[in-house]
């Protein structure tokens, strides 16, 4: 049996590979030769055979079976051995397999190894995937570790701590003596460690986070001699020392002062320090600067600090780094609503975002401008998110018109200004309005009664200039039905249409191919509604014939507002039924089928029983198929003879 | 913290993958793929940042290979930038001017330093020279 190939020349024949079937093909066949090499029990080439298990598994591969010998090689005497057998461990098992228990032992005994590298293994891969059984039976010796004065075991002990403490919660008092040194150490790697640590504990505690508030001072000291003291080269990036620490330092600073007055006041001071002489040329700076007024922001600062972090993230948004000005954004958005009157004056600057190139930034911009609108700022505000409406992406049109909406509902100054600017997003952005807003839109324009001429005018036009945007024509349609007696009779300000033209925009509507089927419902109930409001009755009639009808629905009604009943009419008997203040009986219709062509009709007769004596009103809702799909028609009967009903 | 470190290149081929919250493996290559894609759709002047799911993608571009990293929603992106950066300069300084061709024929040595910096989703050491001294240690065993 020859050697098998290393990992390297593995890889090699990998690269030449030209198709995915060329390159499975190869895998599987060396699969093959490392399963046959694997039942042989081969010490010496385990080592290199797990390895290419791993590269094999990184392309997506299955590599189970190679998890038993993985616990071998952690087994095994040899460091190369025990490297590759862990990383297996942490790369294939997870605490699903039955087989990482069988790891415990091991891990034990590593732990207690001469050599620290080993001991780091055990740590790291513990901390990665131990299960709960694991952590509880080796919590004893990380422990240990924790309080060991080896600076490169106890920054792995602290965050194999936190692993711990995630799998079993019970455990974390265990860690607390060892906990009360760790923030006297020197090394960096422990001290960041630390901190992960003691911030775990006090987001899963109360208990623990009163009693790490004493830890205060402490931190802020930590975090002034980092920032006071000069160039040190072991964790200097571009000028700022170890600036990952001053990070974590600032996050745990920001829970243990959320909630509490003292220890809010304790770091007053650093904070404002650190916000006021940290460098902001590079990235560095300023994530350390982000960081600072996350914190700010979170815990009982006093306002002069918190108007110098909103001042901060008004910088942030002037920056031409884009990464930058994301953050800025994201950060005003969470503290619009507990500090409205700072973010205000920077809502230029956040105006100006709305025309940033990229997508992230600008649905910020879009929504932090929303948050910012109010009564004295509605008109600016709206015809800036007006312009951006027009020449935004697609994916942004809908949000944008639902909050234009919004806006203008709770701020619009005038009625006439609120349906302009409904117009404007129904002829810029028709297309993208919710389906809801539709039913609002027409309860808005009903009432707002003295309006009714000058809308149903504008929507009139606008349906001359284009009729593809759903949403539009529906809301002019009905508006036309409703009101088509004010846009004929000389109340508009223009020169008004006649019946005729009215006429033919509506049937234009009903042909088109642009229109949906609920659209044509609109249309055809809106030809039906001007029955009774226009003078030529016989067009519409020749209207509503044309469109033969296959079922019948009626909703009774005895006011437009109130409750519907519907029955169904299928042109069968029906028994009796009960509304408010009707009851109706529906006998057998004359025929099954309506003839084609005005052949004939299908007559059916509604015995009502009117004890109230209430005015008869009928709306008829039509259903039926044209051209295979679905149309339904509403129409209203209003003029029934007052002896029917008296 | 951070869910995973992934490093593609431009055909959205996986050259490291590593990953701090379990992730079954037949979703492993789909969430690869759709990370990768986002990435590779977005133009110059577009921020690292992107929203994915219920997490972040921090990305950082070095000449043909992107470095994708994924965390949770609390964790300070202009950090984790910086992190990738640092990352970076010590494989340079581990492999003399690192190129991808490093990366791709030294995948166990990569990972070391990898747990040397990045244990279960936290940072553990960030300075250079600590973070190789295991490894350097390791190569003077294998030579002898």
């Amino acid at each position: 049996m020859p050697a098998p190939i290393r990992l390297r020349e593995l890889i090699r024949t990998i690269r030449t590979a030209r198709t995915q079937a060329e390159e499975r093909e190869m895998i599987q066949k060396e699969c093959a030769a490392i399963r046959s090499s694997f039942r042989e029990e081969d010490n010496t080439y385990r080592c290199r055979n797990v390895a290419k298990l791993l590269y094999m598994h990184m392309l997506g591969y299955p590599a189970h079976f190679g998890q038993l010998e993985c616990l071998k090689l952690i087994a095994s005497q040899k460091f190369t051995d025990k490297r590759i057998g862990y990383l297996g461990a942490m790369l294939l098992l997870d605490e699903r397999q039955d087989v990482h228990l069988l790891m415990t032992n091991c891990i034990k005994n590593d732990l207690n190894h001469s050599t620290q590298y080993v001991q780091g293994l055990a740590l790291c891969t513990l901390g990665c995937m131990g299960s709960s059984e694991m952590c509880r039976d080796l919590a004893g010796e990380v422990e240990k570790l924790l309080k060991t004065s080896n600076s490169y075991l106890r920054k792995k002990a602290a965050l194999c701590a936190v692993h711990v403490i995630r799998k079993v919660p019970e455990l974390m008092e265990m860690f607390l003596p060892a906990t009360k040194n760790l923030l006297s150490e020197k090394n960096h790697g422990v001290l960041h460690t630390s901190v992960v640590l003691l911030t775990e504990m006090c987001e899963r505690s109360p208990d623990m986070l009163a009693h790490f508030r004493k830890l205060v001072p402490q931190l802020v000291r930590i975090l002034k001699n980092l920032i006071m003291s000069g160039y040190s080269p072991e964790h200097d990036v571009s000028g700022i020392s170890d600036p990952f620490l001053q990070v974590r330092i600032l996050r745990l600073l920001r829970i243990l002062g959320r909630s509490d007055d003292d220890s809010s006041e304790a770091m007053n001071d650093i904070l404002a320090q650190v916000a006021t002489n940290t460098e902001t040329s590079k990235n560095v700076g300023n994530a350390i600067l982000y960081e600072t007024v996350l914190t700010i922001m979170d815990i009982k600062s006093e306002s002069g600090l918190r108007v110098l972090a909103i001042n901060i993230l008004g910088r942030f948004l002037l920056n031409n780094d884009k990464n930058i000005r994301y953050v800025a954004l994201t950060s005003l958005l969470k503290t619009v609503q507990t500090d409205h009157n700072a973010v205000q004056r920077h809502r230029s600057t956040i105006v100006d975002c709305l025309k940033d190139l990229d997508v992230s930034i600008k649905r910020r911009a879009m929504e932090l401008s929303f948050a910012l609108v109010n009564g004295n700022n509605i008109r600016g505000m709206m015809k800036e998110l007006l312009y951006f409406l027009d020449s935004c992406d697609p994916e942004f049109k809908a949000d944008c018109a639902s909050g234009v909406f919004l806006a203008a509902e709770k701020y619009a100054p005038s009625k006439r200004w609120h349906i302009d600017t409904i117009m404007r997003v129904l002829t810029t952005a028709g297309s993208y309005v919710r389906d809801d807003s539709v039913p609002n839109l027409i309860q808005l324009i009903t009432n707002s009664v003295e309006m009714h001429a000058y809308t149903v005018q504008r929507l009139y036009k606008a349906l001359l200039d284009d009729i593809s945007q759903q949403p539009l024509v529906q809301v002019a349609s009905w508006c036309i039905g409703e009101y088509g007696d004010l846009l004929v009779s000389g109340q508009c300000e223009e020169e008004e249409p006649i019946q005729d033209e009215v006429l033919d925009v509506l049937e234009g509507l009903l042909v088109s191919n642009l229109s949906t089927p609920v659209t044509r419902g609109y249309s055809l109930t809106a030809i039906m509604k001007l029955s009774t409001r226009f003078t030529s009755v016989n067009r519409i009639k020749k209207v509503v014939s044309i469109y033969g009808s296959t079922s019948l629905i009626l909703y009774c009604c005895n006011d437009p507002i109130s409750s519907w009943i519907s029955f169904n009419f299928h042109l069968t008997e029906c028994p009796l039924s009960v509304c408010q203040t009707f009851q109706l009986q529906l006998l057998s219709p004359s025929s099954n089928v309506v003839p084609a062509l005005n052949q004939g009709t299908v007559t059916q007769v509604i015995r009502v029983l009117n004890p109230q004596k209430q005015q008869l009103r009928m709306r008829i809702k039509l259903t039926y198929t044209l051209k295979g799909s679905p149309v339904q028609d509403l129409a209203e009967v209003n003029n029934f003879p007052p002896q029917s009903w008296q | 913290m951070i869910k995973f470190m992934l490093m593609v290149n431009r055909q959205g081929q996986t050259r490291l993958s590593r990953y701090y919250t379990p992730v079954e493996l037949s979703r492993r290559a789909v969430l690869e793929a759709d990370v990768v894609r986002c990435c590779l759709t977005r133009k110059k002047d577009q921020c690292s940042f992107v929203e994915y799911k219920d997490f972040k993608l921090i990305y950082r571009q070095y000449a043909a290979l992107y470095i994708v990293v994924g965390v949770t929603d609390s964790e300070n992106e202009l950090s984790v930038y910086e992190l990738v950066h640092n990352f970076v300069e010590v494989l340079d300084k581990y492999f003399s001017r690192v190129v991808s061709l490093d990366i791709m024929f030294n995948l166990d040595r990569v990972h070391i330093i990898l747990d040397e910096m990045i244990q279960n989703g936290h940072i553990v050491e960030t300075n250079k020279s600590r973070v190789l001294a295991p490894l350097t240690a390791l190569d003077k065993m294998a030579d002898s």
